[in-house]
């Protein structure tokens, strides 16, 4: 007698913990404004993302079409995993021969987003920008260069 | 007809199946090679091997602030903490003491990983039984976290918010009202958690007295973390070998002694309300002073060996660096809890049905790249 009691009462408090568990599903159901989803793509044009968000690495250029970078290599030497690969040149200012860039290579596909480029660039010509979308059809898309053309250095950097 | 029918063989054989590389339910490319009787399991055997990315080699010509953001890599979970392991490893090698205000962040910011980590077990474990809804209410608060890692850190998942010295950044300014509203928030939510999974009578029933392991099976197996904790096992780096500002808070040691699913789920359960706690204590204490110390830009060790070990999600993470005086490390060893967690599985699972394989796994919250590094 003892044991079917202990049957139905078995079913019963299971039954009650299912209904219990409902309960807080249901109350999402019948309070939508407690739904926190983000329709993306949709919300593009409102979407913003953090300032620190760590997306590619870019080259600033002034208004001037100028940027900072002397080509020193510190990023290079300071990146994980051969991203970034800059190919110097000899320019000459001043009557002086000096070091500059000819091409700021950087391999996207190769990037961990890590940031210690970041600190390394003694004139902080490269920053971390806030893109993320890089999906693209080819791989060769996704080695940058990242000086634009026509491009040169700052008056002023060394 | 019937002697055709008497004359075969009808008792059951040993068979083998495999389970992965690729199943839903072993979080990963883990293939365990399941040797059956029916549908009871006579032996586990896990194949590793496929997400193998050689880190510690690839250590052994890095210099130590690249490093750190290998170790993301490995424990994706849990990153902050590994990036911190390899942190004071080198901070200890090089004597260097870090500022307060630093220990205080990489405090919270480990707890505030310890949580996402064990809300994102929570909701994973009740889809590998079956239940949808918990995965979702799991990724909904863990969805708030993430945030303040991206806001602070600069990355949702792998941060590498940690360098040699200190820290990448200052804290952002909204770090601490952030870090304040998910506690109030996430207050609210987790005893939903519990009348969502903890208190379904079918949950339970899959999950009580299955997989058990005994506190003698849990140290000789080296099971750390909130798994051995579970058995009895009183484990916790925290409390025995406290490192940043563990030393400084008050927190309770979540023991329990029976060793099941059950036990371990709750847990990770009560582990949440503690690094909840531990975060209160800190986040309006944070006291002022530099972000890091400045080191050389080439941080070369001395001659020497040296272990640091931190407690993560999962268990005890071990750093062990021995170094020739060069810029990299001559050798670097990392002692993954998910490594060894994982080489209880067999003795857990022997005598358990199938389904319950997939319950004891996601008990011992694996993450493959840390066994396979």
């Amino acid at each position: 007698m003892k044991s079917i009691i202990n049957y139905f009462k078995e079913i019963f408090s299971g039954l009650k913990s299912l209904v219990k568990g409902m309960s807080v599903t249901g109350h999402y159901i019948t309070h939508p404004k407690e739904i926190i989803t983000q329709q993306y793509p949709e919300n593009k044009a409102t979407l913003k993302m953090f300032e620190r968000f760590r997306g590619e690495v870019v080259l600033l250029h002034d208004e001037n079409n100028e940027h900072k970078c002397t080509g020193c290599s510190a990023c290079e030497v300071a990146c994980p995993n051969g991203t970034i690969e800059i190919i110097p040149k000899r320019i000459e200012i001043d009557g002086r021969k000096v070091k500059a860039i000819d091409q700021f290579v950087y391999h996207l596909q190769m990037c961990t987003m890590c940031g210690l480029c970041i600190p390394a660039c003694p004139t902080d010509a490269i920053v971390m920008a806030n893109t993320f979308e890089h999906a693209v059809f080819d791989r060769s898309k996704l080695t940058k260069i990242l000086n634009k053309p026509g491009s040169k250095i700052m008056d002023g950097i060394k | 007809m019937e002697e055709i029918i008497h004359d075969q063989e009808l008792e059951s054989k040993e068979y083998f199946i495999n389970m992965g590389p690729q199943h839903p339910s072993t979080h990963g490319v883990l293939r365990l090679v399941l040797s059956l009787d029916g549908e009871i399991i006579r032996k586990v055997e896990p194949h590793l091997g496929y997400i193998h990315r050689s880190i510690e080699k690839m250590c052994e010509h890095d210099s130590y602030q690249q490093i750190v953001h290998l170790t993301d890599r490995m424990d994706y979970l849990s990153c902050h903490i590994n990036n911190e392991a390899v942190c004071l490893a080198v901070e200890q090698a090089l004597e260097l003491e870090v500022p307060d205000r630093v220990k205080v962040i990489r405090t919270i910011i480990d707890e505030l990983t310890r949580l996402s980590s064990h809300q994102l077990w929570w909701g994973v474990m009740g889809m590998d039984l079956g239940a949808i809804t918990s995965f979702l209410y799991g990724f909904r608060d863990r969805e708030m976290i993430t945030d303040i890692f991206e806001e602070t850190c600069g990355a949702r998942l792998t941060m590498n918010y940690n360098i040699p010295g200190g820290l990448f950044f200052d804290i952002h300014p909204n770090f601490q009202k952030r870090t304040k509203d998910f506690i109030a928030y996430f207050k609210k939510k987790l005893p939903e958690y519990d009348t969502l999974l903890s208190n379904n009578v079918i949950f339970k029933q899959r999950m009580d007295g299955i997989g058990k392991l005994s506190k003698e099976d849990a140290i000789s197996f080296g099971v750390t973390g909130p798994t051995g904790r579970a058995s009895g096992f009183s484990c916790d780096v925290r409390k025995h070998h406290p490192y940043m500002a563990y030393d400084r808070v008050e927190f309770k040691e979540i023991l329990d002694t029976k060793g099941d699913c059950f036990a371990r789920y709750k847990c990770r359960i009560a582990e949440m309300w503690e690094s909840m706690h531990i975060i209160e204590q800190l986040i309006d204490n944070i006291p002022e002073g530099d972000y890091k110390v400045p080191t050389k830009a080439v941080i070369k060790l001395p001659k020497g060996e040296w272990y640091q070990k931190v407690e993560t999600a999962r268990g005890e993470f071990g750093v062990y660096i021995i170094s020739e005086g060069q810029r990299s490390p001559y050798r670097l060893k990392f002692r993954s809890p998910g490594f060894s967690n994982l080489s209880a599985l067999d003795h857990m699972a022997r005598g358990c049905k199938i389904a319950d394989l997939v319950a004891i796994m996601s008990t011992l919250d694996l993450v493959i790249p840390d066994i396979d590094r």
